[in-house]
């Protein structure tokens, strides 16, 4: 197999996956601070409009990422404060911002629809690049997709190697014992899930500057949706969520390439896969299946195994904290 | 006096907030807000066809809030419903292109396949939730893009226009399988409407009044318990998702054989979502669905003036419907959040006087 054909695939993978990449980042983030950020579809649809928008108006890149950010985390913060100060079920305030900002994205992109628009450009690492194999992988791309990269590296790192990300978690499993122990529940909520909704919004940028540039009806199509599934896929660590989006985004560019190779498959084939493949790694991961295939195991492998494909949700998720 | 001023403020308040945000929507894109409201309102209510147009789509909406208090008074989220509508005009699809029968015969036979077909893809996502562990709104959502893929293949390829494909939707179907019109230039007809009423009155009496709907309330309200005092908790989610996919499956009926004639890929409308949207509105009381269906109808067939009149985008009917759903639930948060203030204040009163 030719390996540069090989190469310019893993390439496009990596550059076609950086949205979703940085959005169920972000979302791992939100959701271990204890908050379901449901309105991601939504968000991340006004998020891209807004990005293509503002930098369409006013011809810069970097104004248009920045107020994307701005749309994502005032999202976040409407599904916050609906949930820590108003008591509100999380999914419900969700659901409803997933269409409201859904229809607010179409009416107020009207003016911009297929108009063309600035591009995030190509950004080379000048050194790095020539790397044989890895260079023109990783080291050729455009910022968006550096920024994907260091983001996972960062949310990793920040909630498994430092004491901020210990509390974090605890925050997100019991805020009782988090609270007691001193630390601020309310606040640091708010501030994860501002952190995680502005990613979200660079996330939605990201899509409609660099991937499919533009805007247009339906333009994100469901990118919102496949990233908490990601999440959930990707047992609430940013590493794991990482690869599930890289999965999604592969079966996004073999999907174009196989549509060549094999005609008689019919086209709408591709479309439903990915959410068809949601549904097939979600039952994977649900099931029970996965625990009596465990069983199969000796228990020190096993135990290995199941930290890996760890899949509980952090225990306080989704419930409000009364901090008195 | 002073109590029900305040909560008369605090009724009315979501809907001024709910139209200020539409109003700065407006703003935004450099429009007239009056003129879009008035445009509005001509549109849902200019003349009798209009409000004939609203009803239209009232139908729909009210079958899938019917369907949808079923599996809200289970505690489930049946974001499949879209889908559900779709599998239901597609097996409609299939009966009227496929059989042959004098339109007094085949119209309850296309009603019972709608059923069957929108029943059926509630029990995929049903068995997905009970027995795949599968969280019913990834479900629901995925079997949802699924559908509406699945309808395009058949409108592009067998099912497809002789001659050019289309993705305008099928060839019509024969006149035998479309719904009787009140006459003129009207699309509603009597059949539809009756539907709807009727099975809004049988779902509210089946919740309220039948061992099966209190069985459903137990599960909703603690699943665990329900368990353990002997309610069969998988079939009886089992039986949710599949009755209101069955109602939605008629909704995706009524919408094939009374108002496209035909299968489209715009087929469920997004009936489904906003018949979410009503449920919520209406605080989950079946007495309520029928009028705020009824509003939201109107909202949407109004908002389509926008693009013809104006050149703005229909969605802002959207917008108002979402803002209004959003401010109602944060007013009720802050609603609740008053009142137990209320209560600390009392209850520190009464500790001061003892």
């Amino acid at each position: 197999m030719d390996t540069q054909l090989v190469i310019a695939l893993l390439a496009s993978i990596l550059a076609n996956s950086a949205p979703l990449v940085i959005a169920s980042v972000g979302e791992t983030i939100t959701e271990r601070a204890g908050v379901i950020n449901l309105s991601l579809d939504g968000s991340i649809l006004l998020a891209a409009m807004t990005g293509f928008a503002v930098a369409f108006v006013t011809s810069s890149l970097l104004l248009g990422f920045l107020a994307a950010m701005v749309v994502g985390a005032l999202v976040a913060l409407i599904v916050a404060v609906a949930s820590i100060e108003l008591r509100q079920d999380q999914v419900a305030v969700g659901f409803v911002l997933t269409l409201l900002c859904a229809d607010l994205s179409s009416f107020l992109g009207n003016p911009f629809v297929r108009k063309p628009g600035p591009a995030v450009g190509h950004l080379p690492i000048p050194l790095l690049d020539r790397i044989p194999v890895l260079g023109p992988i990783f080291f050729d791309q455009n910022p968006v997709v550096y920024l994907s990269l260091l983001s996972i590296i960062i949310c990793w790192l920040w909630i498994f190697k430092t004491r901020p990300g210990l509390i974090l978690q605890g925050i997100g499993e019991r805020p009782a014992a988090a609270f007691v122990r001193g630390a601020n529940v309310r606040l640091l909520r708010y501030a994860y899930v501002l952190v995680g909704g502005a990613l979200v919004g660079f996330a939605g940028a990201g899509y409609s500057l660099s991937v499919k540039l533009g805007w247009s009806y339906h333009h994100t199509y469901g990118l919102g949706w496949i990233a908490l599934a990601i999440v959930i896929f990707g047992g609430w660590d940013p590493l794991r969520a990482a690869m599930g989006a890289y999965l999604f985004g592969a079966l996004g560019s073999l999907g174009s390439i196989l549509q060549g190779v094999v005609p008689g498959v019919p086209t709408q084939v591709f479309q439903a896969a990915p959410f068809a493949l949601m549904i097939v790694v979600l039952l994977l991961v649900s099931s029970q299946g996965l625990e009596r295939f465990l069983t199969l195991f000796p228990p020190p492998i096993r135990r290995r195994l199941s930290g890996a494909l760890r899949v509980a949700p952090p225990a306080a998720l989704g419930t409000a904290f009364e901090q008195e | 006096m002073g109590n029900r001023l305040y909560t008369l403020l605090m009724g009315l308040a979501p809907v001024l907030l709910a139209l200020a945000l539409t109003t700065l929507a407006l703003v935004a894109v450099r429009a007239s807000p009056g003129e879009a409201y008035v445009n509005m309102l001509r549109g849902a209510f200019g003349s009798t066809g209009r409000v004939a147009d609203v009803l239209v789509a009232w139908v729909p909406l009210l079958l899938c809030a019917a369907g949808l208090l079923i599996t809200f008074t289970a505690g489930l989220w049946n974001i499949g419903i879209e889908g559900q509508i779709v599998f239901g005009a597609i097996f409609t699809t299939w009966a009227a292109r496929t059989l042959d029968l004098p339109t007094p015969l085949f119209i309850p036979i296309l009603l019972l396949m709608g059923a069957l077909g929108g029943g059926f893809w509630g029990l995929v996502a049903g068995a997905l939730k009970a027995y795949g562990r599968v969280h019913e709104i990834f479900a629901g959502l995925g079997l949802n893009f699924v559908a509406m893929a699945f309808t395009n293949y058949l409108i592009l390829d067998p099912w497809k226009r002789p001659g050019i494909a289309s993705t305008s939707g099928t060839e019509l179907f024969p006149k035998a399988a479309w719904l009787p019109t009140f006459g003129g230039a009207f699309a509603l007809g009597p059949v539809e409407v009756a539907l709807a009423v009727a099975v809004t009155v049988l779902v509210y009496l089946a919740l309220r009044g039948t061992r099966w709907g209190l069985e459903l309330k137990a599960i909703g309200k603690n699943i665990r318990s329900a368990f353990l005092m002997g309610v069969p908790t998988e079939r009886r989610m089992l039986s949710a998702f599949m009755l209101c996919g069955a109602l939605a499956g008629l909704a995706g009926t009524t919408q094939s054989i009374g108002v496209y004639h035909r299968l489209t890929p715009a087929i469920s409308s997004g009936y489904g979502y906003l018949a979410i949207l009503v449920v919520m509105l209406a605080g989950y009381r079946a007495l309520w669905i029928a009028p705020v269906a009824f509003f939201f109808a109107a909202a949407n067939k109004g908002s389509l003036q926008l693009p013809l009149q104006m050149q703005l985008d229909s969605a802002l009917g959207g917008v108002l419907q979402g803002a209004l759903v959003l401010f109602v639930v944060l007013m009720q948060g802050v609603r609740g959040r008053v009142a137990s203030r209320q209560v600390d204040v009392a209850s520190r009163q009464v500790d001061k006087e003892q």
